[in-house]
């Protein structure tokens, strides 16, 4: 899903490096709210893991295989602003040193995937935490529905950039209904996924989960003695 | 297992395009993949003479083509698209070896192709001719914030140990009987990312106490050249 240099036209691209870049600026100031003077080694170690973690490939269906964009997840796991540093800097390492995703494209797929897909993830988690009962239990299914809606999320914000500055004479209805259809269909697997992943970091380690927190503290310490039924 | 903190596409060389400044490179593949995609498409005379610069520059920092061109694979998912194109384009039917295909679409694919390889090329030759701390040297250079250009520096440091973490689990599970490709296996594939990230986030913790303890104070020192 990165976007390669000529997908679309030129001020597009410069336009969404605009948006991108403005994104990136608000996601550093918040980061340190999140993280303070932890921020470059644990936003370091978290984007190298994001990037371990879109090199295993599941498979869609029809020989094909998606790998994870990892914005609900990142974003659950690690609080927004820091998922938003995260997916950037990846995309970042990607264009710069492995050749992935075009360099002028760079802005655009830091829009798409970073703030589209942190912010719908972690949109869609937080008004399912603050809908759902606080437990524990139900962190990783909140995380799957954000994973689940900000694949597509992302694939008609493309949609809209390529209608605007596509340099494709396709009509632009059948290009929605391809990514949309598409991206659901990868989306679930992310979903999967992402539902995984977050539910075995909060058995072991729920503190370690951003999402999590509020849930945490909603927790009583229970005391129980041996031999005395409450 | 900390070793080889290279990267895989470097190209280890003493051209002039590898002791170039990092940030003129960075520039310049900026400044050259701008020019490239804002090139009308049927320009065709320019779009070879954009190839002939990136040749050049190929042939001055001595990096053989054929390290390069196995790796634009990258692109493969890319050009299946472009071949797409033509098909379900809009507007008039031309008759390409017997099959219609629309004009404008033929030509839209053209573009893309060339575009998406030009910027590929480019962006590899970057690659094997910078070493990943002359890049984060050309961002500080190029005033990329702070923050950013360190988490990229962390990320670029642990890469293969990360990457290594994971492989070491795959063996692992795959050693037992696991098969991470199948979707009944997902949730064994789940709960190991879910390990990676926990070995991930407390590596993390642990690098920031190390680096407490020798002085951090939230900044990072300047990026020196390593002998």
């Amino acid at each position: 899903m990165h976007v390669p240099d000529g997908f679309l036209d030129a001020p597009t691209s410069v336009a969404t490096g605009v948006v991108a870049a403005a994104g990136v600026a608000v996601a550093l100031r918040g980061a340190h709210r999140e993280l303070d003077d932890k921020t470059a080694p644990m936003a370091g170690l978290v984007a190298t893991f994001v990037f371990a973690g879109q090199m295993m490939n599941f498979p869609v269906g029809a020989g094909t295989s998606g790998h994870l964009l990892g914005g609900a997840l990142a974003a659950v796991l690690v609080g927004p602003f820091t998922a938003v540093l995260c997916i950037s800097v990846v995309l970042l390492v990607q264009a710069l040193l492995m050749a992935d995703g075009g360099i002028t494209a760079l802005g655009t797929n830091i829009t798409l995937m970073a703030l589209v897909g942190v912010v719908v993830g972690w949109g869609v988690f937080a008004l399912l935490r603050a809908v759902l009962p606080k437990r524990a239990a139900l962190v990783a299914p909140a995380a799957a529905v954000a994973a689940l809606l900000s694949v597509p999320a992302a694939a008609a914000v493309f949609t809209a950039l390529f209608a605007i500055g596509g340099t494709v004479p396709v009509d632009t209805g059948a290009v929605l209904a391809a990514m949309v259809g598409w991206h659901v269909v990868i989306g679930t697997g992310e979903a999967v996924i992402t539902c995984l992943v977050v539910g075995s970091v909060v058995a072991v380690r729920p503190d370690l989960v951003y999402g999590a927190r509020p849930v945490l503290a909603a927790r009583r310490l229970e005391i129980r003695r041996p031999g005395v039924t409450a | 297992m900390g070793a080889g903190h290279g990267h895989r596409l470097h190209f280890h060389g003493h051209s002039p395009v590898h002791r170039a400044p990092a940030h003129l490179k960075l520039l310049a593949l900026v400044a050259f993949m701008l020019l490239v995609v804002a090139t009308p498409r049927d320009w065709y005379p320019v779009f070879a003479a954009h190839l002939a610069v990136l040749l050049s520059v190929i042939l001055v920092s001595r990096v053989p083509l054929r390290y390069l061109l196995p790796r634009m694979v990258i692109e493969v998912p890319f050009l299946l698209f472009a071949l797409l194109v033509p098909f379900v384009a809009h507007g008039p039917q031309v008759e390409v070896l017997g099959v219609e295909v629309s004009e404008p679409g033929l030509l839209a694919a053209f573009a893309l192709v060339v575009k998406g390889s030009l910027g590929v090329l480019a962006s590899l030759t970057l690659a094997a001719t910078t070493e990943p701390d002359e890049v984060l040297r050309g961002l500080q250079r190029l005033r990329m914030p702070a923050l950013i250009v360190s988490i990229m520096g962390f990320m670029v440091r642990y890469l293969d140990v990360v990457t290594g973490d994971l492989a070491r689990m795959t063996t692992a599970m795959r050693s037992r009987g696991c098969d991470p490709r199948s979707p009944r296996h997902w949730p064994t594939l789940a709960r190991s990312l879910g390990a990676l990230f926990i070995r991930s986030y407390e590596r993390g913790e642990r690098v920031h106490l190390a680096m407490l303890s020798r002085g951090y104070d939230g900044a990072l020192p300047d990026l020196r050249r390593t002998p």
